[in-house]
This record gives C-alpha cells, sequence and structure tokens, in this order.
C-alpha cells in the first residue's frame, strides 16, 4: 500500500485570548495536508494533534450550515470549502472573517449580524390573515422562482467581510439582512414589504450601499446580494417617486 | 430609523448612468477629433448652431446634460466618502450644488442659442 | 461572550489599496469626476456657441492644444471604462422573468453593447 500524496503546509494563523493578549498575535503550524483537504481539516488537525488551544466555529464541513467562514490569505472563504491544492506556495494565513469583532482565535461575535437579520422581519407576512381551514398557499414555479436565489443564503457572513462599506460604516444593514429581506419581499405569499422598508429604506439601510459588488463575488452559494440591494434600490426608488408625485395613491 | 430622501438623487444617478454609459464615449470622440483637428470643416460655427438652435436638440442637449452631472454629482458624493471624507452633509451640497449650477449655466446658454 | 472583544481598525482612505477588487471599484468611482469636467467642457462649448461665432472660434482653439487632446483622451478611458462597467452588471440590477426563466445575463449585455454600438455610429456620423 502506498503512502497517501501528503504536502507539508505552513498554516499561519491568528491567535487571540482574551483572558492574557492586549491584542491578536500569529502562530505558524507545519500540518501534513493529504491532496483533496481544505483549510478546515488543517485545522482539524492542528486541533486534534498540535494545539487542542486552537477554537474556531465549524460544523457541517460541507457548506451548507454557514458556521466556518474566515478570511484565509486575506480573502473571505468557508473553511470547508477553501482547497489546499489552491494554494500552491504552500503557505496559508488564516483569520477571523474581517468586520467582526474578535472573541477569541478564530471566533467573531455574530451579535451585530444576527440583530440587523431579525430587523428586517425576515419571515412571510401574509397579505391577508388566511386560517389554515381556508387551505394552502398556491404558488407557481414562476412565482417561486422570482425569490427561490435569495433563499440560498447560509448566513455565513462572508459578505459582510467583504463589503467595504459595512467596514466603514458599522451601522450599515449589510448584504445578507437586505438580500433577505428582498426574499420576502418578492415572496407572491408576502404583503409585508412596507414594514420592512422602515428600516431597509433607511439612510443606513440600503442607502448604504454603493454596488461594490465584493459581496457576489465572496458569496460561497450564488445568491447574488448585490443584484438584491441594486433591485432593492429600484424598487425604493419607484415607491419614492410614487409616495411623492401620487401621493393620494395607494399602495 | 426614517426613510431616506436618498431615491431622489439616485434615481438621477441611475438615469444619468445608463445615458452616460451609451451617449458619452461617442460624444468625447467628438471632441477628441475636433481637437485633434479631424475634419474641420464639420465643426463650423454655422453647422453647429444650425444643430443647436432646433428645439428638439435643446431639449436632448438639455436632458443629456441634467442628467450627466446629476450622475456624476451623486457618485462624486459617494467617492468623497469612499476617500475617508466624513462631511456627507457639506459634500452633498458642494456636488449638488455644482450640478445645480451646471444645469443652470445650461439652461441661460440654450435659451440664448 | 467575553468582555474584551478585539476590533480591527480598518483604514477610512487607505481600504482600497488592500485588494484589487476594491481597486477596481475605485477606478469605476472616479469616472465620475472625468464625466462631471467634460460636461461642463460641453456647457462652455453651449456657452460659446450663445456668445456667438468669435466666442465659439476661442472655445475650439483653446480646445486644440496638446491639452485639450490630452484631457480628452482621459475622458474618453474613463468613459469607456464606465460604459463596460455599467452594461456589464445591468443583468443584476434589473433582471427580466419570462416566464418561469429568468433571461440569461450575457443577453442582456450584448444588447447594450449592440445598442451602445449603434447609438455611437449614429452621434459620430452627426458630428463627422
Amino acid at each position: 500500500m502506498s503512502e497517501l500524496q501528503k504536502r507539508q503546509i505552513q498554516l499561519e494563523v491568528l491567535r487571540y485570548n482574551p483572558e492574557t493578549d492586549t491584542a491578536p498575535r500569529y502562530q505558524t503550524y507545519s500540518v501534513p495536508c493529504l491532496e483533496e483537504w481544505v483549510v478546515l481539516d488543517a485545522l482539524n488537525y492542528i486541533k486534534d494533534h498540535l494545539d487542542p488551544t486552537l477554537s474556531y466555529r465549524w460544523s457541517c464541513h460541507m457548506a451548507v450550515c454557514g458556521s466556518c467562514g474566515m478570511m484565509v490569505n486575506g480573502e473571505p472563504k468557508l473553511a470547508c470549502k477553501a482547497f489546499i491544492h489552491e494554494y500552491k506556495e504552500g503557505q496559508i494565513k488564516v483569520e477571523p472573517i474581517a468586520n467582526f469583532p474578535i472573541e477569541r482565535d478564530l471566533v467573531t461575535s455574530v451579535e451585530d449580524f444576527i440583530t440587523k437579520l431579525a430587523s428586517v422581519k425576515p419571515y412571510l407576512i401574509p397579505k391577508e390573515d388566511k386560517p389554515v381551514s381556508a387551505g394552502e398557499f398556491k404558488q407557481t414555479p414562476a412565482e417561486l422562482k422570482k425569490f427561490k436565489q435569495y433563499t440560498l443564503c447560509i448566513n455565513c457572513m462572508l459578505c459582510y467581510a467583504a463589503c467595504p462599506q459595512y467596514a466603514l460604516v458599522p451601522e450599515f444593514l449589510g448584504p445578507a439582512a437586505i438580500s433577505m429581506a428582498h426574499r420576502y419581499n418578492q415572496d407572491s405569499r408576502d404583503g409585508g414589504r412596507d414594514q420592512r422598508q422602515e428600516v431597509v429604506a433607511s439612510d443606513e439601510g440600503v442607502w448604504e450601499c454603493s454596488f461594490v459588488g465584493a459581496c457576489s463575488e465572496v458569496c460561497p452559494k450564488h445568491v447574488d446580494p448585490a443584484g438584491a440591494l441594486q433591485q432593492v434600490k429600484v424598487a425604493s426608488t419607484i415607491d419614492w417617486y410614487k409616495e411623492h408625485l401620487m401621493p393620494w395613491m395607494k399602495r | 430609523m426614517a426613510k431616506s430622501n436618498k431615491p431622489i438623487f439616485w434615481g438621477l444617478f441611475a438615469a444619468g448612468g445608463t445615458v452616460t454609459a451609451f451617449v458619452t464615449p461617442a460624444l468625447v470622440l467628438v471632441t477628441l477629433f475636433a481637437a485633434m483637428r479631424f475634419n474641420m470643416d464639420m465643426f463650423t460655427y454655422e453647422t453647429i448652431h444650425a444643430f443647436a438652435a432646433h428645439w428638439l436638440s435643446k431639449l436632448i442637449i438639455f436632458g443629456v446634460i441634467l442628467v450627466s452631472l446629476w450622475h456624476a454629482a451623486h457618485r462624486l458624493r459617494v467617492t468623497a466618502h469612499d476617500f475617508g471624507i466624513r462631511a456627507d452633509t457639506v459634500v452633498a451640497y458642494v456636488v449638488y450644488g455644482l450640478a445645480a449650477l451646471g444645469t443652470l449655466m445650461t439652461l441661460v446658454y440654450l435659451l440664448r442659442i | 461572550m467575553n468582555s474584551k472583544p478585539y476590533v480591527r481598525e480598518v483604514s477610512k482612505t487607505t481600504w482600497f489599496l488592500s485588494h484589487p477588487r476594491y481597486q477596481r471599484y475605485m477606478a469605476r468611482e472616479v469616472t465620475c469626476i472625468f464625466i462631471m469636467a467634460y460636461t461642463f467642457l460641453l456647457i462652455c462649448a453651449l456657452g460659446s456657441l450663445a456668445d456667438g461665432p468669435d466666442a465659439f472660434q476661442e472655445f475650439l482653439n483653446a480646445l486644440r492644444g496638446p491639452w485639450g487632446v490630452l484631457f480628452n483622451v482621459a475622458v474618453l478611458a474613463a468613459t469607456v471604462y464606465h460604459s463596460a462597467t455599467w452594461f456589464n452588471v445591468t443583468p443584476q440590477a434589473m433582471p427580466i422573468q419570462r416566464g418561469e426563466e429568468f433571461v440569461p445575463g450575457h443577453l442582456i449585455v450584448g444588447a447594450h453593447y449592440g445598442v451602445w454600438a449603434v447609438v455611437s455610429l449614429i452621434i459620430l456620423v452627426w458630428g463627422m
């Protein structure tokens, strides 16, 4: 039986212990990696064999839970989707996702994102009360297709890590939260758009976005939050003109 | 959080961005050729004045210049912020003031042609 | 939850230098400086047109120096970059759903480039 091909990779990992450190530092580990490994496998190897004190979040290892977002060589990535073979130089820098406070090592505080996500009312608000006895909501395939893409978000926050406006203006509602509002606004079963607009159409909402597009570039599920935000801008602008030029029109 | 008033500026930005994307490169080529002294007999006062004097031309010229000004102004506002200038209200007055000035000048000149 | 989360600072003035993606974004954004300047050039042209043949000739003379050529070349580069970046994102901002499917992005973009070519041709033929 031949030995499986292994490559020695240098992982430079950010460490931060709030109990003892005043600032983060980097620690380098030498990890024997199999060809098909991802960065998460290397981190697990470190934890299992080299340094059990390393803290990081992960769960599914298949890019559906959104837990393992990290900066890998400066790029927002899911650690379970960052393949070792892509890093030909064999030097990989691993840091917590940008624009979030570091709790410990690679673990960040997600509180800001969760608060913002909740603020857009990310749930169906039916147009009118419909008792269960009245039957199910019916939806054509075309109506489903209209918002399907935006349901794929796994809340990994890579888009927040990539967004320079979120980096510069921490009050910004952000790509994923606004895309989630858009997902429900586009859903034919929903009637809650007006309620969401209070938050979404504010200065700290969609209008902080300048269409850098970095969010869509890094999104591992191809949600295209940048597209969602531009569509929200268009809809909000049409709203504004309707409100101001035709105030007698009931929406 | 109150609803923003950004839509009015963004609407003009979007309209201007679309118009400038389609027409400005060719317009620049025309002025570039004028600058390089190409085809000089086309740039006579009589030809160009005759074109600009027509009411439809004036409407088009005004429309194109209007949206170009307000597109550039809004983008300037955002760009200033991206370069670290945080006094957004001041910047807004400056850039939109510039666009308003340009709009006024265009109006005056077109009426005099 | 710990009492000492570490916040990493981001420079408000040089953040865009850190990644080619942000550099390209800023390049796109600063095209507005050139478009604003060029629009005022057009306004000056209108002003000289309104003032009569002598004023217009003065305007043309000013345009014909090396600075005039340089300015127009710079604006041309900026405005072409603006056009390309604008057209390329149109499908994201305005998706078109026909029946169940969405019109493929490259068709929408291609149509924009097509119209751009036609409009440019019309302007050039008129201007020359």
